[in-house]
């Protein structure tokens, strides 16, 4: 019984999984990422997840800030913040939100204030669609640890 | 931030493709001026116009001058000559005039009377040419004509032969020549002009003449001349009338000047040229025309006047020339003047064409230049395109890879996993191939650069044949390689490359070969000339030697009996290479002085195998990318064709050059000649201590026996156990080897005495009926109660069955399964001599990930990120391989923690970093580095554990990584670079190079 709970649970992951990586919204480097998880970091991944999700929720703040100012010069800045983005969106393996932070770039690199409000908000949808995935994912998982967990004085 | 990276740098190539064609465009004068050269050329046109028609006028000019001074002499002369003519026949009638008057009034009675005058006239008429005639007239007054009327029986007529009127004077003619008779008795006096001409004849007592009429006579225009006669002498100055007084008659003759002037210049050259009248000027407001007609043509414009003076005051002549044709147009100055235009006309069009022609060369170099840049661009960005290219679709693949390792772990029926299996393998086979195609854009984008850091060849080699020895294994192959002793162990180069050849090429040889051997095969190319003598030797003894019938097929001494393509390798030169090799090895340390002596080694690495060959038709563009020797090939054996090129381009980038000699069916031989550096002695000392622990030296001395048929394959296993430091001795059999022993057993007893025997497994299987002598070899040798020897046998691919066999044969310690490698062969001799209980030798073996693990165990890294997140993903991946790490946010904290004296082995540092980026962190740590090694230099150095100086490896991180900076990252005082986010052999090919080369020493 809880085998088959088990079993759906990685069933479920994976299908998650396959379809982030079928959206393009995640990459290799996630996969890498998982595999650094090991006994001493079991939660490895949702550890870096949540700081990136911590450190891009104040990016996005100050983004939409530095936008909406009236009168608006701080494309430098905001070139700053979002190579920070770039950088940690990377490391996770969210190709999605990297993209989503060229496009942004190229925007600010023109100075079409304009543009960077519409890559704001794309990349703000973006976030917030990746976040509730990997958020379920990780509940997934989770679970998966409890059913581990639950099966596991069964067997002795 | 790798896009911005490449951004900017296609920024710059543009940038740099415009100043390049900017500077490039160096304007000549030439091209500067392209809009005026036709107005040049018409100026030129105008200017040459202008200077032939000035030519022109100038020589016509000076024609006209010549023409007027033709002109002026001629008239001159015909003048003058008029006027002595017309004077001679002046004085004639002068002379008469005296005649007259010595005899007609002195002499009394007269002596003349008309006939002697016609007389004399006559005969001397020669003497007046001018003259049509002369005749004497008496001056009558009136009161004596009636007087002279009866004297001489006429009366006095008048000009109208009418009888005379009365007048004061009278001149009637009374002498006359006989052409002009018919004016006797003629009043002269009647006629207008006469009586002018004698009223002026005696005032002035000189000859005068009238104006010009028509004579009566010829009714050509003529004058006449009148002399006074007087009858008594006169005083020596007389007055007027005194003359008057004496004058007793007048002669006269009349100048026919018309007939005169026609015969005078009848008698002239250049007669017909010109025309000449003459003129009486006395009255200057109406000339009268003397000789020639009124309104003639001619050349009016040109004349020249002469003055003519005839003896008479009064009146006034004049001859004026003219020419009879107008000036000739002058053709001379007319064609010089044009010839001159048409020259300077084509100089000027020959400079305006080449003007042209440079404008239009230069224009067309410019495009060529322009193109050129262009081509050059699009080559570069086309390269950077398929390394973009070939980076992006290797994300992708990973993800793929990765996913199907994923689906790998699930739960799968056996044709599913198949399945993915399948496209695993097909991916993988995809990464290759865009690994190669990376590789070949970096090498024509000239991104890839070669290391040099000394390494290990045989151990390369060996790791190579590791590699393919499953495959040879499963087909049966020999696979084996020789490198000779001669080869320095350690050589500068770059492994990488090397094994990416070695790689290529015994790939190619395994893919393409079903039996037989692949034989890898090192010299030194430093003295061709062995080879050639051993060549020379082939050819005169090949027959005899080349090949010996054993049992049916035709035999070659090649590494597995099988004929190989390239003769030169045969058996009679390897062996003669060999010995050569061999005899210098042990003559003389001299040769190997001289050697070491030497910046560089050459090799020459031959890749032989006993494959299919290549078809003549495709050997020559086996080099060329995407080439293979035709479609069916990669259909049966797969591949792109890519490999031999990529190959191509790293040998020549090594500074060598790769041929080969191929006969289809027979196989191929791929020979390829490059050129490493030597180590220097120091490091080479160093290197070979941690190169000698891979091979273990506990097998130093030890004697072995090597039992082969095939000379070439028993020197590769001696070559493998030499490398080992044992002693090894050559038996063709198993007998020889048994009498060898026996031989040595009794003779002496100590001097071989096998530790191991190793035994083909051919040569066993062909002496198996003696396998008496072999249980004598151990009978012997337990007679002697020495210690057993070692039997080994030695087989490329054994059945169960005759592992058996072999067992019950007595091969019981074990057998050692080929390809040879020297590590391998020593791991078997520690298992069956029973001397290394621990297993160090394995750790070789091991993959990747641990090797990495053993590498980074325990070491205590520092990551510098700006990024908590790529900090945390950082540190997890060096974490996993067992590193200590520590994090550093800023540059300023890396500072901070790096402060000497710290405890980090390595740092991996992030380039792009607010306020103080890696470049820069990096420069002032190795400031610091710097400055404490000198304060330690130039302290004492006494005691102080630490040799080495401080050199903390650093390590950029990048996420670019096909332009990965690397040259900026090496400037600053970088040890080399990863790309982010990590990659497990990225990080291992990193981490590597600068653990193994620079082991620290206190770990």
């Amino acid at each position: 019984m809880m085998g088959l709970v088990a079993d759906r649970l990685r069933a479920d992951a994976n299908r998650l999984l396959a379809f982030l990586f079928n959206q393009g919204i995640l990459d290799e480097q996630f996969l890498q990422l998982q595999q650094l998880r090991d006994e001493s970091s079991p939660n490895f991944v949702s550890e870096v997840v949540n700081i990136h999700f911590h450190e891009s929720e104040k990016l996005l703040r100050n983004l939409r800030s530095l936008l909406m100012d009236r009168e608006f010069s701080g494309y430098n800045k905001m070139g700053i913040h979002l190579n920070q983005f770039m950088g940690s969106s990377s490391s996770i393996g969210a190709k999605r939100i990297r993209n989503a932070c060229f496009a942004f770039r190229a925007a600010s690199e023109q100075n079409s204030r304009a543009g960077c409000l519409r890559a704001l908000e794309l990349l703000e949808h973006d976030y917030c669609f990746l976040k509730n995935k990997l958020h379920e994912l990780f509940q997934i998982q989770q679970q998966r640890v409890l059913a581990a967990g639950a099966r596991y004085p069964m067997q002795n | 931030m790798g896009l911005k990276l490449k951004q900017s740098y296609r920024h710059s190539v543009t940038v740099r493709v415009n100043e390049q064609m900017g500077t490039k465009r160096g304007y000549t004068f030439i091209q500067a001026n392209r809009a005026w050269l036709p107005k040049f050329l018409l100026l030129w046109v105008m200017v040459m116009a202008f200077l032939s028609a000035w030519i022109y006028k100038n020589m016509d000019d000076d024609n006209k001058v010549r023409r007027k001074e033709v002109l002026s002499s001629m008239c001159d002369q015909r003048a003058r000559m008029l006027q002595d003519q017309f004077g001679v026949s002046v004085n004639h009638v002068h002379a008469l005039a005296i005649l007259v008057s010595t005899f007609h009034y002195y002499k009394d009675p007269s002596a003349i009377d008309q006939e002697t005058f016609a007389e004399y006239t006559a005969r001397t008429a020669f003497e007046r040419p001018l003259l049509s005639g002369v005749a004497y007239a008496e001056r009558v007054r009136l009161s004596e004509r009636e007087k002279f009327e009866r004297q001489h029986g006429w009366t006095i007529k008048t000009m109208k032969r009418e009888p005379s009127p009365i007048r004061d004077e009278y001149a009637p003619v009374i002498f006359s020549q006989e052409t002009v008779s018919y004016i006797e008795s003629l009043d002269m006096m009647s006629g207008e002009e006469d009586r002018e001409n004698i009223l002026r004849a005696r005032a002035t007592g000189k000859a005068v003449l009238t104006s010009p009429f028509r004579l009566l006579g010829s009714h050509h225009l003529g004058v006449v001349l009148t002399f006074p006669v007087y009858k008594s002498k006169l005083p020596p100055k007389p007055t007027m009338e005194e003359r008057i007084e004496a004058t007793a008659g007048f002669l006269g003759g009349a100048f026919d000047v018309e007939s005169l002037v026609e015969n005078l210049l009848g008698q002239l050259a250049g007669n017909q040229a010109i025309l000449v009248n003459v003129y009486d000027i006395t009255n200057s407001s109406d000339h009268l025309i003397m000789y020639g007609h009124q309104n003639q043509d001619g050349d009016l414009a040109l004349f020249h006047e002469s003055k003519l003076d005839f003896g008479d005051p009064f009146r006034k002549h004049q001859m004026i020339c003219r020419y009879h044709q107008e000036a000739p147009t002058s053709w001379t100055a007319l064609t010089t003047a044009f010839l001159f235009f048409v020259i300077c006309l084509l100089v000027g069009y020959i400079l305006y064409g080449a003007a042209i022609h440079i404008v239009k060369v230069e224009d067309d170099f410019h495009e060529m230049q322009e193109l050129m840049v262009r081509a050059e661009a699009a080559d570069v960005a086309k390269s950077q395109f398929l390394a973009t290219v070939s980076h992006e679709i290797r994300t992708p693949m990973n993800g793929i890879l990765g996913m199907l390792a994923l689906l790998l772990d699930t739960d799968l029926s056996s044709t599913q996993r198949d399945y993915a299996q399948t496209a695993q393998v097909c991916g993988k086979a995809l990464i290759t191939l865009i690994n190669e195609v990376l590789d070949r854009a970096k090498i024509e984008a000239g991104k890839l650069e070669l290391e040099t850091v000394p390494f290990n060849l045989r151990s390369i080699l060996d790791d190579v044949l590791s590699l393919f020895s499953e495959k040879s294994r499963n087909k049966g192959l020999e696979l084996a390689v020789f490198v000779s002793d001669k080869v320095p162990e350690m050589v500068m180069g770059d492994p990488g490359r090397f094994r990416q050849i070695i790689t290529n090429l015994v790939g190619n040889s395994v893919k393409f070969t079903e039996r037989g051997h692949i034989f890898v095969k090192v010299h030194v190319a430093e003295n061709p000339k062995p080879i050639d003598d051993a060549k020379a030797e082939t050819c005169l003894n090949g027959g005899s030697d080349e090949g010996a019938l054993i049992s049916g097929g035709r035999q070659f001494n090649t590494l597995s009996g099988y004929e190989a393509a390239d003769e030169q390798n045969s058996w009679d030169s390897f062996q003669h290479l060999f010995n050569a090799e061999a005899l210098q090895n042990d003559a003389s340390g001299k040769m190997t002085v001289a050697d070491e002596a030497s910046q560089s080694v050459t090799l020459m690495v031959s890749v032989e195998d006993t494959g299919i060959g290549i078809p003549l038709i495709a050997q020559e563009r086996v080099f060329t990318p995407f080439m293979q020797a035709d479609s069916s090939t990669s259909r049966n054996y797969g591949g792109t064709g890519i490999g031999l090129s990529i190959t191509k381009c790293l040998v020549e980038l090594m500074g060598g050059h790769i041929s080969f000699i191929s006969r289809p069916q027979v196989g191929s031989t791929f020979l390829f000649i490059t050129t490493f550096g030597r180590c220097k002695k120091a490091s080479l000392s160093d290197t070979k201590k941690s190169n000698a622990e891979d091979l273990p030296s506990s097998f130093r001395g030890l004697k072995a026996i090597v039992v082969d048929g095939k000379p070439v394959r028993a020197v590769v296993t001696r070559y493998h156990l030499k490398r080992l430091g044992m002693l090894v001795e050559v038996a063709n059999n198993v007998k020889i080897a048994a009498s060898a022993c026996g031989k040595n057993s009794s003779s002496c007893g100590s001097k071989i005495q096998p530790d191991i025997v190793l035994v083909e497994k051919d040569s066993w299987l062909s002496g198996e009926d003696d396998s008496s002598s072999l249980q004598r070899l151990d009978w012997k040798q337990n007679g002697h109660m020495f210690k057993l020897p070692k039997m080994i046998l030695l087989a490329t691919n054994i059945t169960n069955a005759e592992l058996e066999k072999a067992k019950a044969a007595g091969f019981a310690d074990t057998t050692i399964m080929k390809p040879l490698r020297a590590s391998m062969i020593a791991a078997c001799l520690q298992q069956v001599l029973g001397t290394g209980k621990k297993r160090q030798l394995g750790k070789g073996m091991l993959n990747g990930s641990s090797v990495l693990g053993s590498l980074l165990c325990g070491k205590k890294i520092l990551v510098v990120d700006d990024n908590i997140v790529n900090r945390r993903v950082a540190a997890g991946a060096l974490k996993k391989f067992g590193a200590a790490v520590e994090c550093a946010e800023s540059g300023k904290a890396a500072l901070k923690l790096l402060r000497l004296p710290h405890s980090f082995d390595a740092c991996f540092m992030d380039i792009q970093m607010p306020e103080m980026d890696g470049f820069e962190a990096t420069r002032r740590i190795r400031m610091m580095e710097s400055q404490t090694n000198e304060q330690m230099n130039g302290g004492t150095d006494k005691g102080s554990g630490r040799k080495d100086e401080w050199h903390l490896p650093i390590l950029a991180m990048t996420a670019d990584v096909i332009h990965a900076t690397s040259d900026e990252c090496l400037k600053c005082g970088m040890d080399g670079y990863v790309s982010k986010p990590f990659e497990e052999e990225n990080l291992y090919q990193a981490v590597a190079k600068f653990f193994e080369t620079k082991p620290i020493s206190d770990s």
